[in-house]
This record gives C-alpha cells, structure tokens and sequence, in this order.
C-alpha cells in the first residue's frame, strides 16, 4: 500500500518496498514468517511474548526467534475468544486466545506475559491451563528502582528465565552468547533511535503508519534482518523527498499495549496531525540507550531496566510527578499537541488520564482524548475529532 | 427465617463488638491530627498492620471508604462526580468512589471528615490498578508515599528471591518511611507481639470459616464472612481487640453449631439449608443485603467463598510467625487471593467444593475489578469438568448501582438454582432406575453461562 494520494506525490519505489515488506508482515496472522524461519534453521524454536516488555536478547541468546505478539490487529474474527472475556474487558485478550485457540499459534514453543495489567498478568494463567504442553511463564519486572533491591529481584527473575529458555531450546547457558545477543539488540535500538530522531524532526519525511509499520516488523524478524529494514527504510524515506504539509505536531500517548488499527493511525495524519512521538510498540525502544556489552549480561540488562526504562502507565513512577514524562516527551520533541489515545478498558491507561490531562492543562499543552479497540472499524469521527484538534492548535494554540 | 425476636437478638455480642471496634477506629481518627498521630493510607489486599502498629499510626482503607459508601447509597453520586472530573467510565468503581468522595469532602462512613494521609502506603499485592489509584491521590495530597511491591505467583510459588525482595522493601523503604515519620525505630518487639496476636485471631477465624463444612452450616461464608473478615483484614489484626473479637465469634458459631442452627441473615436465621455453594469474585456493595436475600430467601447459603480471602488466605496453613516478623509479612501479602495464579485459584475453588460439600460454583463477576474477574470464565469451566457441579455466573459491580440490575440477577440466582434442583433430580432417577456396580463418570460439562 502506498500513501501517494497523501504524499500528494508518486512514493518512490525504494519506500514502496520496504514498507511493502513491512506490510505483509504487519497481516501475518498466520505466522507464516515464523514458520520460514524455523524451517530454514532446522526448525528451531520460536517464543512469543506479549507487550509491553521483554528482554528479547534472552530469547534470542538460548538460540530461538523472539516473536511479538500484539493481538489480532483487527483482522481475526473473534469467535471462541469472546466466550472466554467479559464485556468490560479488552479486546487484546480475546484475539489472542483466538489466534492460539485457532492453532496460528501452535508453531510457538513458549509464551512469556510481561506484568503490565491484570488482564494479561491473569491471561498467562488462562494460558498455563489452556496449553499445558506449553512453556508458559509470567515474567514480573520490579517496580521498585533500586538497583540493589528492585535491580537484583529483576536479575534472579533473569537468571531463572535463561535458564528456563536454554532448558526449551537444548542450548547451554553462556554468557558470550548472551554479550552477542545483547550488541545486536543494541544496534537494533539505535537503528529505531535514529528512526525516531528523523520522525521527529521531519515527520514529512516518514508518515507515521509507515514508521509503525516498520517497528511492527520487529516482532516478526530476527532482530539482525529487522535492523536492516530499518536502516532501509530510514535510507528510502530521506530520498524520497515527500512534501511539507502544515500539519500539527502531535504526540501520541496510550497506545503501549493493545494497538490501534493500522487506519487509525492513518486517519490521524489525514485529518491534519503529524505523530512526532508516540508510544506504540514501545517493547522496541526499551530500554533506552545501549545495555552494557561487557561484564555480567544477566546485570547488565536488569541494570539497564532498572535506570533507563522508558515511563509509561504500566511502570511505577517513584519521583516526581506521573504526568512529567509525557510533558517532558512533548518538549523534546517540540510537539504542539497531545492525542490521548487509549483502548477501550485499558486500566493502566485510563486510570492515569486524568493525571496526563492535568499535567497537560498546567503546561497549557493542547490535548484530545478518544478510546479505541484493535479492531475498530469506522474512523470517521476520529477523523473529525483528530481534524478538529490540528485546526485549533494551528489557528489558536499558544504552544 | 427465625422470628424478628431471634435477629433482633442475634446483634448481640460480636456484631456489637465489631460496630464498637469500628466506630472508635474512625473516633481515633477524627482525633488524629489534634492528638498528633499520623495517619497512613494503604490497601487490603497486602496490608501490614502490625507494622503499621508497631509504629502506632492509624491506617485507612480508601476500599473500605468505598465499600461502606457503597453500602451507604453514596458511591453513585461519588462516582458522577469522578467522571465528570475526568475519570473513565471504563475503570475500577471503587477509585471513582474514593476520589468522588475527596472532592466531595471526605467525608468518612461515620459521616465525620476523614484526616489527610500523613504518608501512602503503596502495597502493591494482587492488584495493578491499586498502583494507579496512589498515583492520583499522591496528587491531591502533600505526603509522601512508599511503595512496596509484592511479586505475582505467576508460577504457583512465592520464590526466596521473592520474599527476599519484599523484605529489601520492607528494610529499605517502608520501615525507613514509617521512621521517617514518626521519629521512631521500629520496635521488633512490639511488632513481634502484634504478630503473635495476628496468628491467635487467624486460628479462630478459619475455625469459624471451616463450620461451614457442617450440615446445615451455622455461617454465610460470603455475605455473613465479609463481616467475619471485617477486623482482620483491616485496622485491627495484630491486636487484642481483634483476638477478642474472633474469640467470640468463634464461640458463637460454636454454639450454633451445638443448636444446629443455620446462618444469620439480616432476616433472621436460615432454618432450612437448601442449597450449599461456593461464590468466587467480591460481592456487590451497592445493594448488599437486597443480593444476600436473593440467596437467603431461597435456601442457600455460601459455605465457602474467595472473597474472603482477599485480605489473607489462612485456611491453606498460613500464619503469622513472630519469629520472622519481615519474612513473616512478605509471605503474609504474596499469599493473598488475587495475587495467586488462575491454575491456583482453580484448584482452591475445586478443593472448596469437594471439602464443603457444594452443590454449585456461582462467580459473582464485578465490573471493576480485573484483578478478580479476567479468566472468571476458564475457571468457571474448569471447576465444573473437575468437580461435576454446575456453574452459575452473574455479574454486577462493586459500588456502581448503575451495574445492579435487581430483576436481572434475581432471574439468573434462581434459574442456576432450578439447574441445581434439576440434577439433582436426574441424578435421583438414576439412581433408581439402574443399579450399575460402577457409577458412570461424569462427562465434562460445556460452557454454561447465564446470561
């Protein structure tokens, strides 16, 4: 698919492909990359993980493809899903229980569920009975930032997962391999930095879809191949020169679990915002900055976790204020505008809006507010709303 | 039902004792800060009170404000005024009604204004949204806050490195911030006591929970035991007041064991048991006793219920152990309900209705709470294919009347009921029909949700 109608423009090929790539991988429900990979490598293993977070360089180190999981995306017909969630709960739950309870997820060894909520932090207990055959582990990270406290719980919560994963995967525990591992996680991230660094400063240049597109890949490839997308895409988009529009700069905030559809995120650009900072797929950018390639690996990624995660709703904030971070992410990124965006039943995201609007008030940041669901199909008022904010920053905003 | 009289009657003694600890709790409170106590805001689930007491700080429970508010027909105007502010729709009741009820005065279930958290204890046992809700009161308060988190039995098991965790918590943050501010040093002694108190009243309240293995059952584990859970899972576990409270209780469930009495209700005693069951998930607050007699009025009672282990499960063994005090603690909120694994829960709920003789499995889903609720329906399924009884679930919330719809759930009470009656009676013309040397085993049930 290509945003020339948008663009106002022909795209260049060189982009068409790389998001082209993107693309297919992005309506991948079946996995079927997955399955390319273990085949050709000997049908090794595969272990997929839920949002937000991961040390993927765990995974990747025991020798087995690391594979997001981030819902149906709204392109799974929610059958059998539905019968085992209440009304009032989300939707990423239900289509992920359709995907395994419909086998696309039978080619996966292991499931790891990252604390993030209740409902997912339950969804690995559903999952242990559901799958018995399954590794199936609830990873919980500290929400204490103590290095020598909460540090060293997330580090014994490491070490054991290691060696849970090894124990999958046949391979032996080993340090070099997990130092490797963490040098090509590392490139990764600062190939998506860079990525980052142009969105915000020429969001013209990299439409926001394509720039989600490109960091969805990354559940999907091995992390050497999906460095190489990026750097491709990164390569395309500078020369392909699309036009300036006089969009608003907008950051969006609230998507870190559950993802909006791929037509939202283009209907907000069509209606006039430009999304300099957002926090969909946030799993590729943590932590931020390198992890320490020397010394203890195991240490060297809890440290990491411990003084450089991103914040987000999920993550305790000891100091300060809640709403700080997501000021702080509008400055840095000279956004004129914040699109609270969070899915329909999102504890962790509704609960703290009310802390973000305020916070937003205070610094007379322009914000709007809307809920979604992953398989939202009707974006017309979204894009009146999204339309109506970009008109009222540009003609009456004071940031 | 027993006469008017018997009821009347039956308010004597723990009840009475349990209204008077209750009302001089708040009294203290009102006097806090003119007394100079301080005072500290945390949660159930998790609680540690007697830490909270060696140090001689008064607690308060924004769920239990939410609760009685609730019970009070206030939480719908507190809730009203939350989403007008900018909360959610779609999120817990019980924080809508706390911070409802803050800008609305803070106002307390005596109707005396609440004193302002000197410090927010953030335990963070079971439940995510507790975490979000100290953010925002962190916000409307200048106090600071001191968050211990208490890691999840994803596995089933509370690890070393677990308990070593918390208790780095405990050493690290939460006993420096009670230093902090009160210009004490933790009194291991005194702490060690309260926990020795804690474990004499743990004793006695899984005694009177255990009763209702009986027949008939001389207790309602769920409506009846949110008020046997009230004292320990709250201000007063760890002192003797709550040691003499459950005494009595005890010996007054003795008692009516010894007369074969069936529970009290707010309409008097149960006298014909018709109907014995395990309910999962948290009552509705918002009409209680109208919920209660939809039970009580056709013969059934709990005999055993998860809610009221949310504050500390104690029929698996666990107690207090004063010669460990911050071991003690740690393991004490891991082991609380929310905060084990649905393969647990599954099992604790199957064992329930084997050990208590239960004719049925009754999730009461509530709206707000995720913790709780997401999975309720694997459970469901599960607790029916491994013990053969059918499974009933109805939903309502916490403290939304906008979430009670009285005819609805009356018609799925007594429809689940019917499905009891039913089986029995199918297994009844069974029985006389053939004599088979080996009963037939019983198929695993489908999904059966009343909706």
């Amino acid at each position: 698919m290509t945003n020339e109608a948008e663009s106002g423009g022909a795209a260049p090929s060189a982009v068409d492909e790389v998001v082209a790539r993107a693309e297919a991988l992005y309506h991948d429900v079946e996995l079927s990359s997955v399955q390319r990979w273990r085949d050709a490598h000997g049908g090794a293993k595969a272990v997929g993980y839920m949002p937000i977070y991961v040390p993927r360089e765990l995974i990747h180190a025991a020798g087995m493809l690391p594979v997001g999981l981030m819902g149906g995306r709204g392109q799974v017909e929610i059958i059998r899903g539905d019968a085992w969630f209440q009304s009032y709960i989300c939707q990423i739950p239900r289509s992920t229980i359709e995907l395994a309870l419909t086998g696309r997820y039978a080619l996966l060894d292991g499931f790891l569920f990252p604390s993030i909520c209740d409902v997912i932090r339950n969804l690995s207990g559903m999952w242990k009975v559901l799958f018995p055959e399954k590794y199936v582990r609830y990873l919980d990270v500290p929400q204490n930032y103590d290095p020598d406290v909460g540090g060293r719980f997330f580090g014994s919560e490491l070490r054991s997962l290691y060696a849970d994963l090894c124990a999958l995967s046949g391979e032996a525990p080993s340090d070099e391999r997990l130092r490797a591992s963490i040098a090509l996680y590392n490139d990764n991230r600062r190939s998506i930095g860079r990525l980052m660094e142009l969105r915000a400063t020429e969001p013209w240049s990299v439409p926001a879809w394509e720039v989600y597109l490109a960091l969805y890949a990354g559940n999907l490839l091995p992390v050497e191949e999906h460095t190489a997308l990026v750097d491709a895409y990164i390569a395309a988009a500078r020369a392909a020169s699309r036009p300036r529009r006089d969009n608003a700069r907008v950051v969006l905030s609230g998507a870190f679990c559950e993802q909006p559809p791929l037509e939202l995120i283009r209907t907000l650009e069509l209606a006039g915002c430009y999304v300099v900072a957002d926090d969909m797929a946030l799993g590729r950018r943590w932590p931020e900055g390198d992890i320490e390639v020397t010394g203890d690996p195991i240490a060297a990624i809890a440290e990491a976790f411990i003084t450089r995660s991103p914040a987000t709703a999920a993550r305790y904030e000891p100091h300060g204020d809640r709403g700080a971070p997501l000021v702080q992410l509008v400055r840095k990124s000279h956004a004129e505008g914040v699109v609270l965006a969070a899915p329909s039943f999102c504890d962790p995201a509704l609960l703290e809006q009310p802390i973000l609007q305020d916070s937003l008030d205070k610094e007379r940041l322009p914000w709007t507010a809307f809920k979604y669901s992953e398989n939202l199909g009707q974006f017309q008022v979204i894009r009146e709303q999204a339309g109506t904010f970009a008109d009222s920053i540009k003609l009456w905003s004071e940031a | 039902m027993s006469t008017p009289q018997e009821a009347a009657s039956a308010k004597d003694g723990s009840m009475i004792k349990q209204k008077e600890m209750i009302a001089g709790h708040f009294s203290a409170l009102t006097r806090a800060k003119a007394e100079g106590k301080k005072v500290v805001y945390t949660f159930v689930p998790g609680n540690i009170t007697e830490l909270l007491l060696a140090f001689d700080v008064l607690p308060v429970y924004p769920e239990i404000n939410a609760l009685q508010s609730g019970m009070r027909k206030k939480s719908g105007a507190y809730i009203a005024e939350a989403e007008r502010l900018g909360h959610s729709e779609d999120v817990c009741t019980y924080v809508k009604c706390d911070i409802g009820m803050l800008k609305s005065g803070n106002f307390g279930p005596t109707g005396e204004k609440l004193p302002e958290p000197d410090l927010l204890l953030l335990s963070y046992t079971g439940c995510f949204t507790f975490m979000k809700w100290f953010e925002l009161l962190k916000r409307e308060y200048d106090c600071p806050v001191a968050m211990m988190h208490v890691p999840y039995q994803g596995d089933g098991v509370f690890t070393p490195e677990m308990r070593d965790y918390v208790v780095a918590q405990l050493r690290t943050e939460v006993v420096p911030a009670l230093e902090a501010l009160t210009g004490k040093k933790l009194d291991e002694a005194k702490l060690s006591e309260a926990l020795a108190r804690s474990r004499v009243a743990e004793d006695d309240l899984v005694a009177v929970l255990e009763s209702a293995k009986r027949r008939p059952s001389p207790i309602d584990a769920y409506f009846g035991g949110v008020y046997y859970i009230g004292p320990i899972f709250t201000s007063f576990r760890g002192t003797e007041a709550a040691v003499d409270y459950y005494r009595t209780l005890r010996a007054e469930v003795d008692e009516r064991v010894r007369l074969g009495l069936g529970p009290l209700t707010p309409d008097g005693a149960i006298t014909h048991e018709k109907y014995r069951l395990v309910i999962e998930g948290p009552p509705n607050w918002t009409n209680f006793q109208e919920f209660w007699k939809m039970f009580s009025s056709e013969g059934a009672v709990v005999v055993a219920s998860s809610y009221t282990k949310v504050g500390g499960v104690y029929d698996n063994g666990f107690r207090h152990d004063p010669e460990r005090p911050l071991e003690t603690l740690a393991e004490y909120c891991a082991g609380c309900y929310t905060n084990l694994n649905l393969p647990t829960r599954i099992d604790m709920l199957s064992r329930y209705v084997r050990e208590y003789e239960a004719d049925g499995l009754l999730i009461n889903s509530v709206k707000s709470c995720n913790s709780f609720s997401a999975g309720q329906l694997l459970i469901l399924r599960e607790v029916e294919a491994r013990t053969g009884v059918p499974g009933g679930f109805i939903e309502t919330d916490l403290v939304d009347p906008r979430y009670f719809s009285a005819a609805n759930i009356k018609n799925r009470i007594e429809s689940y009921l019917q499905m009891i009656e039913q089986k029995r009676r199918n297994a009844s013309t069974r029985a006389h029909a053939a004599t088979p040397t080996v009963a037939p085993p019983r198929p695993a049930k489908k999904l059966e949700v009343l909706r």
